[in-house]
């Protein structure tokens, strides 16, 4: 199972739906994925983790990485996730405070801070 | 002697067929399917540690995994080659070998290690590290006469 990545606008934030497995090797293109799009002008990131069967703390810091991105440009970084076994690895290592976590893209599209 | 030794290249491509491995042995052992998850994300957390460890210390030995299956419970053990990788050392030496966020990573992988396991020892040491954890098993239902 590798990485899968694709990118969606609705209007003004920018859709980055991921699936498969997020460890050491496929969290660097995540990463620079992330990248690319805050590069090109996207600040307001919704990544949708419904695809992801498995997280690590690499891709935990690819995350964090894209939020320090996105934040430096005053944009935002939601995740979308109804999973608990990836949500508990958020809530282990105290993420669950530092990203907004909606159960749908569409909640997440309409989420003002 | 482990149940099942895994020695691989410090790559991030093997680091997968390490958490498969793990979890297939953790499986047989009688480990909870309820932790298998677990138990595969922390066997990856270690063996992501120890890739990055040789990598960064340039180091060309495999990184080993022993799966020990025993009574009542199921051990992994992780093991790196890296000298003096004492978990938590921050500051001491030169603080300019890593470039930042791997350290960062690396603490965050331990972090998260040790919120999923219970019985947890890391060690290290000159000569290499090692995460050992532990799981307890589930005896085989007794098979009825």
């Amino acid at each position: 199972m590798d990485l899968s990545l694709s990118t969606e606008t609705m209007g003004d934030r920018t859709i980055v739906r991921v699936g498969g497995e997020i460890d050491v090797y496929t969290a660097p293109k995540l990463r620079e994925q992330l990248v690319e799009l805050v590069n090109d002008g996207s600040f307001h990131l919704v990544v949708d983790m419904e695809g992801v069967d498995f997280l690590d703390s690499t891709g935990l810091g690819v995350l964090v990485g894209g939020l320090k991105r996105v934040r430096a440009h005053e944009g935002s970084l939601r995740l979308v996730c109804n999973q608990e076994r990836i949500l508990k690895i958020f809530r282990i290592t105290g993420l669950t405070k530092v990203f907004p976590i909606h159960t749908s893209v569409e909640e997440a599209v309409a989420a003002t801070d | 002697m482990a149940t099942v030794e895994l020695r691989f290249s410090a790559l991030p491509e093997h680091v997968r067929t390490a958490r498969l491995v793990a979890a297939a042995v953790a499986r047989r052992a009688g480990v909870d399917e309820a932790v298998l998850d677990e138990v595969r994300l922390a066997v990856g957390e270690a063996c992501t540690r120890a890739v990055g460890l040789h990598q960064h210390g340039g180091i060309s030995a495999p990184v080993r995994v022993l799966l020990i299956e025993e009574e009542k419970q199921f051990s992994i053990e992780v093991g790196d080659e890296a000298p003096h990788a004492v978990p938590g050392d921050r500051g001491s030496g030169d603080g300019s070998a890593d470039a930042d966020g791997e350290t960062e990573e690396d603490e965050m992988g331990l972090a998260v290690i040790s919120g999923l396991v219970d019985d947890v020892e890391v060690s290290a040491g000159e000569s290499g590290g090692s995460i050992r954890m532990r799981w307890p098993t589930v005896p085989p239902p007794t098979v009825l006469a």
